[in-house]
């Protein structure tokens, strides 16, 4: 099926050069990572985490959004969602390659990766989020791969994927639980140790993952013949606007215990992210941007007229996405790391190289997505008026 | 290709339950050893006569070793006392000096009580007292949340309680110094070796992209001699070393007959570093 995906007009082209020349750039700089070490960053060894991981905690929630279309789909034969189910798919798919990506670039010693392997340690939660990030993107690419084979050729998809389809629900909730479990179990983080984390992780994810099929839906839209359907896409929006309001719920319940508990180390961190600590205060317009961005787009979602609108919809969308970005990404993960355990506080900022490698992972991610979604849209696209000479090329 | 998957998939699973069956008879023969039924099932049986005549008292349920020190703060009078004990430590292991904190290594150093102690914090003690300064380091905690994490068992805890760590194994993801709620663990940003003063031969220097902290000297134990920041301080005795499982040790005696406190107790992590706070003794 790879062939429909060398095809396309100079736009498109234009568009993978983009991706390609972005990418190079940051693998230049990441071989420069590997050459210098990872002091090429911003981290610390106060804040040992940074932007690479944060884009990784943020990207598995991407990944939910097959389930939340694979849920309405098989388990409620919601059929409007039958269009768009294999966009979910391939986004988790993209997304799942980017986390492992980051992981990757954010290892001290990459050519030893495979320790993990060799090292099955199970007591470690990263371990297990090893086991269920791979499985989940073999799930997804079996799955996704074999049912739009099967529409291909015209056919119903082979009776097997049926119970692998089932298992990947399930299986979507692991990877955003045990995910939080690298967070929630660690003793002395107080930002990170909630029982509600998993559910944060949980009701972001499914903000997050939707809010982005929406936009991309709506550029498949535009830039091929292939409609999505108005009434899956309304529904995606539903889905964003109830996973939102939870989200910023989970949120106020957090301030709620830090705050009327009053315990010193639970509220530090919230002060140092909305406020600044001590002078200290780079996350604070962030964290307020995200707080601001998450509000309106409540406001902009919450009313159905708006919503109907599909200008506003993609607004609200890209509002959502930018606000669960922060606020998952940077937010909770250096968040986490300030104050310090001496209490002191080491602020963070991101480098040019850093940035751009992590550009470079993003690129690759999009070129994974645009790719497979060209597949998919040349074998779903109603096929375009075929001139005489077009016939039989398709 | 995705039969060699699968076959890739089934590989990793065996290796996992051999892992896990592993444990189980490491821990079943801990349990075994602990409560002297190998004697009965013909199992380990000297092992478990060895324990027993070594540690009458049944309520010991440790075997063997269990290294630990005492901090006693009222010794270090001068600025010279700390910088002794850091100064042995780092040039005997390689520490690096980057001479910058964002790339910092550092195995003991220096820290004031209300940072090494936060939760204490009080409007009335004094400032003296607050910016009063620690000596602070790994605390081989019994407990030890790095070692829970680590994906790789590069950071492991031993028969003796030392959290030691495998610097050829380890990944370099940091899963550890995010665990470690003491601040205890430095990862090397950068290659360390040209920032070591002068290379100690006896000692592995590290490459980068590797995590390191205290070993409690264990390259020393196994000689028979003290760590080396004890060492460097006999004169007044303020770091204490010794075996906590042999009441006879110095450790044991210190801890009897003095207060001592611990860093974030409430964590449950049963650090092994003691600390006796009070006033400094008269030069
Ligand atoms: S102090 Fe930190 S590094 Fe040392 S054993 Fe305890 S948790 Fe591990
Ligand atoms: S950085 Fe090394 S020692 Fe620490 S958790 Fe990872 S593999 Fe283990």
């Amino acid at each position: 099926m790879f062939e429909k995906a060398l095809t396309g007009d100079k736009r498109y082209w234009g568009w993978i050069f983009s991706l390609l020349l972005i990418m190079g750039t940051g693998f230049i700089f990441y071989l420069k990572q590997l050459d210098y070490g990872l002091g090429i960053t911003g981290m610390s060894r106060d804040v040992s985490w940074g932007l690479y991981i944060a884009q990784f905690t943020f990207l598995v929630g991407v990944a939910a959004s097959a389930v939340m279309l694979v849920i309405p789909y098989y388990l409620h034969d919601y059929k409007k969602f039958g269009k768009i189910i294999i966009f979910g798919e391939f986004l988790a798919i993209s997304a799942v390659i980017m986390c492992l990506m980051f992981v990757f670039v954010d290892m001290g010693q990459p050519m030893r990766a495979m320790n993990i392997i060799l090292y099955p340690t199970p007591n470690s939660i990263m371990f297990w989020d090893m086991l269920v990030l791979n499985g989940y993107l073999l799930l997804n690419l079996t799955i996704g791969w074999t049912t739009l084979n099967a529409e291909r050729n015209d056919m119903p998809p082979p009776d097997w994927v049926k119970p692998l389809i089932y298992v990947s629900i399930p299986w979507a909730i692991s990877i955003h639980t045990v995910t939080a479990f690298l967070y929630a179990g660690l003793p002395g983080r107080h930002l990170w140790l909630t029982a509600i984390m998993a559910p944060r992780f949980l009701s972001s994810a499914f903000a997050s993952g939707p809010a982005l099929l929406i936009i991309l839906c709506l550029i498949v839209k535009r830039v091929s013949n292939f409609d999505p359907g108005k009434e899956a896409i309304q529904t995606l929006g539903k889905i964003v606007t109830y996973a939102v309001i939870i989200n910023l719920f989970f949120f106020l319940l957090e301030i709620f215990t830090a705050f009327y508990s009053n315990i010193p180390g639970h509220m530090h961190p919230f002060k140092y992210l909305f406020f600044g600590t001590e002078g200290h205060g780079k996350l604070v317009p962030w964290m307020w941007t995200a707080f601001i961005l998450s509000i309106m787009a409540i406001a902009l979602l919450i009313n159905p007229n708006m919503r109907k609108r599909e200008n506003i919809l993609m607004v609200s969308a890209v509002l959502v996405f930018i606000s669960t970005w922060i606020d998952k990404g940077m937010g909770l993960v250096i968040g986490g790391f300030i104050p310090n355990p001496f209490e002191e506080i080491t602020e963070y900022s991101p480098t040019i190289p850093e940035i751009l490698i992590t550009l470079g992972v993003w690129a690759t991610g999009l070129l994974i997505i645009t790719v497979l979604y060209k597949i998919a849209v040349s074998i779903k696209a109603p096929h375009p008026p075929l001139s005489p000479q077009g016939r039989g090329l398709r | 290709m995705e039969f060699l998957l699968y076959i890739r998939v089934i590989r990793i699973f065996v290796k996992f339950v051999f892992n896990v069956l592993e444990n189980m008879e490491t821990n079943r023969r801990q349990f075994l050893k602990i409560f002297g039924i190998s004697t009965l099932s013909g199992l380990g049986s000297i092992p478990a006569i060895w324990a027993f005549t070594q540690h009458s008292a049944l309520s010991t349920q440790h075997f063997g070793k269990r290294w630990a020190m005492v901090v006693d703060i009222k010794k270090f009078k001068t600025e010279d006392d700390y910088k002794k004990c850091i100064d042995a430590c780092h040039s005997v292991h390689n520490v690096p000096d980057f001479g910058n904190p964002k790339d910092e290594v550092k195995w003991i150093w220096k820290m004031p009580y209300k940072n090494t102690f936060p939760e204490q914090e009080d409007d009335y003690i004094s400032g003296e007292m607050k910016n009063m300064p620690f000596t602070v380091l790994c605390n081989h905690c019994k407990n030890p949340p790095c070692v829970r994490v680590c994906p790789t068992k590069a950071t492991f805890k031993r028969a003796d309680g030392i959290v030691a760590m495998d610097y050829h194994r380890c990944i370099g993801c940091r899963f550890c110094m995010a665990a470690c709620p003491y601040g205890s663990r430095s990862f090397n940003f950068r290659d360390p070796r040209p920032f070591i003063k002068e290379k100690n031969s006896e000692y592995p220097t590290r490459a980068k992209g590797v995590v390191e902290k205290c070993n409690f000297c264990e390259e020393r134990l196994s000689k028979g001699l003290q760590p080396a920041c004890v060492e460097a301080c006999k004169d007044n005795k303020a770091l204490i070393f010794g075996d906590l499982n042999d009441p006879d040790s110095e450790v044991r005696k210190v801890l009897e007959t003095n207060y001592t406190i611990r860093r974030k107790p409430e964590l449950g992590t049963q650090p092994g570093v003691y600390y006796i706070v009070g006033a400094k003794e008269d030069v």
